[in-house]
């Protein structure tokens, strides 16, 4: 091909100058972003969240917009499961940049983020340390870093109760109101005894939806009343062969799967979900937020047939989450002020009323709005007074830093008991893998 | 590409100084522009090749000598420890080793031969061949992720059409992802699904290349039509078979996708109950995000590395045996 130079040269010059532009836009990119808050205009502060169905604070946006004429919030993460929020988060908070201005940070991945404290605002700089008060005291300790710093603030708990379908226990012929149907487990081992009776006359449901769920909320029980933590001491080292706690819970597990009680559906997963709206089973271990999670997927037409009663054993709690500000926030003065709102009693009893999630504020806890409150759902069950009895008395379970890779590891080998594998050789699997996790 | 060097070059005698300069100078530049500029137009490719590139893989050669994890506040070298771990006391390593070749076995070896064979049935006269060339090579265009979602549903173990089927001719259902060899079994079908008539337009470009004259010839001799397939066209597509063996091969060992979303909800990566299904990349992942070990996920990815290589030229070693005998 022969193209005459002038030409040649031409386009010689005319590249060089598209990739030294390239070059230099891909630059000149971040710094944009950067002063977008310092003039007049209003800022926009990016709220990251995760879950089906999210935090429940759309009402309270709304609202602090209103208040504060400044600010736009933009929500991200709602759908989003736990497991894959944290990884990106992980990601966003080591790369420094990504995260959003406020970001909720799970009870069981917090402890992580606790060798990263320096990559969040220390809140105590944004007088948090103030409002110690309004929060339960060991939901406060958890947001705090063994060295003083504040790294979130709390929002919710997941104290512990049982929801169940009254429907189906009528047809088994047992008790269907909800005192007498707490009454018929005072332990986890008379759960699993009513479970038996519920198999004897029911052949098509079963009584309990999975071994994993119902495995952490017994862990998370026991815990609560023996060592205080799971997994890992509170030094961080792994006792996972160590803890009676966990040997305790796993067993019960297991005996409830040789009962023939797991309708064996993987929590969170599509199947699961098909097993609420097809109503495969009877009763569900039910921190708080799980009432919001039964709406959401039975939906409308199990609306009434779903009840709640006290859990076997003394209460416990599994799952709640902070809210932090990463110190790649450009407006962290902002952000702080926004965690600050969400998170105050306020917040708490607004989230409460949209999604269910239980205040970690005593005073949100006894606010009527929250203590008389009653669920339609279930059946116009007084939830505020069952979640709210066990949350102030709760006893905190100590999760180490590698916590959600270590549960994954056991979960999986009590899903291998429920599909035919030896009880005992699965144990042992789950030492050893939970320790590999772990590492 | 023909240079025109002349064109510029030669100055006129006699013309005024300041003109010659300027032609002196013209001239230099062009010389300049045929001697850089070929390297400018490929610039691009190469910056980018080492901003994505190079760089990763450097990167990831420094990363797996050390320890670097986001929960350690300093990162310290540790030399060949994660390797030596990786190799001799990670059985989950192994277990993934074992499940990759096993599904990229049970995967690759049906998908190659069926799309030869619809290679060779559509390099016939056929009615509506351009329809059915086109609609082999729709699973293409549909995302992987799709297929995977579609598939595990089929394959649900409670409300899965392939449990009804199974049931309705009087079996027992399966749990497909209970069973390691059924698992394997169910993810082969979605890849086979995908990439079958992907290769088989490759093979049926390369066959329509082939001369006619060869397969006259034969068939005046008296060849009959499987004869002529694999003492002609079978020989004569060397080339292409050992280049869809390769891409399968990169393909297959980097298997991600469909054995993730075969579980649906949470512990994808764990790849079934006991890690029946779980791949090595399944577990590079499950090492760097859900126990955040970054330095020993380098390593997971440079054994991996090594092993498509080794894979690739093994072979490579065998295809070029399919007719090297003759």
């Amino acid at each position: 091909m022969s193209v005459p130079i002038r030409r040649r040269r031409f386009a010689a010059i005319a590249l060089a100058s598209v990739v030294v532009l390239g070059a230099a836009a891909a630059c000149g990119d971040d710094s944009d972003s950067g002063d977008s808050g310092s003039g007049d205009g209003p800022i926009t502060l990016v709220v990251d969240v995760f879950g089906d169905q999210g935090f429940g604070y759309e009402e309270l946006y709304k609202q602090y917009e209103a208040e504060h004429t400044n600010v736009k919030i933009q929500e991200r993460g709602k759908g989003l499961g736990l497991g894959d929020y944290n990884t990106r988060l992980t990601q966003q908070i080591t790369a420094g940049s990504g995260a959003g201005d406020v970001v909720a940070l799970e009870e069981g991945t917090i402890v992580q983020f606790y060798a990263q404290a320096d990559k969040f605002v220390n809140l105590a700089d944004h007088g948090a340390n103030d409002l110690k008060g309004n929060f339960l005291p060991w939901k406060w300790e958890q947001g705090t870093t063994p060295d003083g710093k504040v790294l979130g603030l709390g929002t919710d708990v997941g104290s512990m109760a049982l929801c169940y379908r009254s429907d189906l226990f009528k047809a088994a012929g047992l008790p269907t109101d909800r005192e007498q149907v707490g009454a018929l487990w005072p332990t986890w081992d008379e759960f699993i005894a009513t479970g038996q009776k519920f198999a004897a006359a029911d052949k098509k449901h079963k009584f309990v939806d999975s071994a994993t769920n119902f495995y952490n909320v017994v862990l998370m029980q026991v815990a609560g009343q023996g060592s205080g933590y799971t997994y890992y001491d509170k030094s961080n080292k792994m006792v996972i062969d160590q803890n009676p706690d966990v040997k305790t819970a796993y067993d019960l597990t297991t005996k409830m799967i040789a009962a023939g009680l797991s309708n064996n559906l993987q929590s969170f997963s599509n199947e699961w979900n098909a097993g609420f709206k097809n109503g495969t089973f009877a009763t569900i271990a039910c921190p708080a937020w799980m009432t919001g999670v039964i709406k959401g997927q039975a939906g409308d037409a199990a609306a009434g047939k779903w009840d709640i009663a006290k859990a076997p054993g003394a209460g416990g709690n599994w799952g709640g989450s902070f809210l932090g500000v990463p110190k790649s926030s450009k407006h962290q003065k902002e952000a702080a002020e926004l965690a600050k709102f969400l998170t105050s009693a306020k917040g708490q009893i607004g989230a409460y009323k949209a999604v269910g999630n239980l205040p970690s504020n005593p005073q949100a806890l006894t606010d009527p709005a929250v203590a008389d409150s009653t669920n339609d759902y279930f059946s116009k069950a007084p939830v505020g007074k069952i979640f709210a009895a066990g949350a102030t008395e709760l006893k905190p379970v100590y999760l180490g830093p590698k916590n959600n890779a270590v549960r994954t590891a056991v979960e999986n080998t009590l899903r291998a008991v429920e599909q035919g594998k030896s009880a005992g050789e699965q144990w042992q699997a789950a030492l050893k893998n939970g320790a590999a996790a772990g590492k | 590409m023909s240079l025109d060097l002349h064109a510029a070059a030669p100055p006129e005698p006699g013309a005024p100084r300041s003109a010659r300069h300027t032609r002196r100078r013209a001239a230099s530049m062009t010389r300049l522009d045929l001697k850089y500029s070929p390297y400018l137009y490929v610039l691009p490719f190469f910056v980018i090749f080492a901003v994505f590139g190079v760089y990763p893989i450097a990167y990831t050669v420094w990363i797996a000598l050390t320890d670097r994890s986001p929960l350690n506040p300093t990162i310290s070298f540790v030399g060949m420890d994660n390797f030596v771990e990786l190799i001799t006391e990670d059985p989950q390593f192994w277990n993934a080793v074992v499940n990759t070749f096993g599904m990229f076995a049970l995967s690759t070896v049906p998908q190659l031969l069926l799309a030869l064979m619809l290679a060779n049935a559509l390099n016939r006269k056929l009615r509506a061949q351009t329809f059915f060339r086109m609609a082999i090579a729709m699973p293409i265009i549909t995302s992987t992720a799709v297929v995977a979602l579609i598939f595990s549903m089929l394959y649900a173990k409670d409300f899965g059409l392939v449990n009804w089927l199974l049931d309705s001719i009087g079996l027992d259902p399966i749990d497909w992802r209970a069973n390691r060899f059924a698992s394997w079994f169910a993810i082969s079908t979605m890849v086979d699904w995908r990439w079958v008539g992907y290769n088989a337009l490759i093979y049926l470009a390369a066959m329509q290349s082939i001369s006619k004259d060869m397969y006259e010839a034969a068939a005046l001799d008296g060849a009959s039509r499987r004869r002529q397939f694999w003492s002609i066209t079978v020989p004569q597509l060397r080339p292409t078979i050992i280049f869809t063996l390769i891409i399968s091969t990169i393909g297959g060992l980097q298997l991600f996708t469909e054995p993730l979303l075969f579980t649906s909800g949470s512990g994808g990566l764990s790849g079934g109950s006991e890690g029946q299904f779980q791949t090595i990349t399944m577990y590079l992942l499950d090492v760097m995000n859900q126990r955040f070990r970054w330095g020993y996920a380098g390593a997971v990815a440079l054994v991996l590395f090594v092993l498509i290589a080794l894979m690739s030229a093994i072979n490579y070693l065998l295809a070029r045996r399919i007719s090297s005998d003759k």
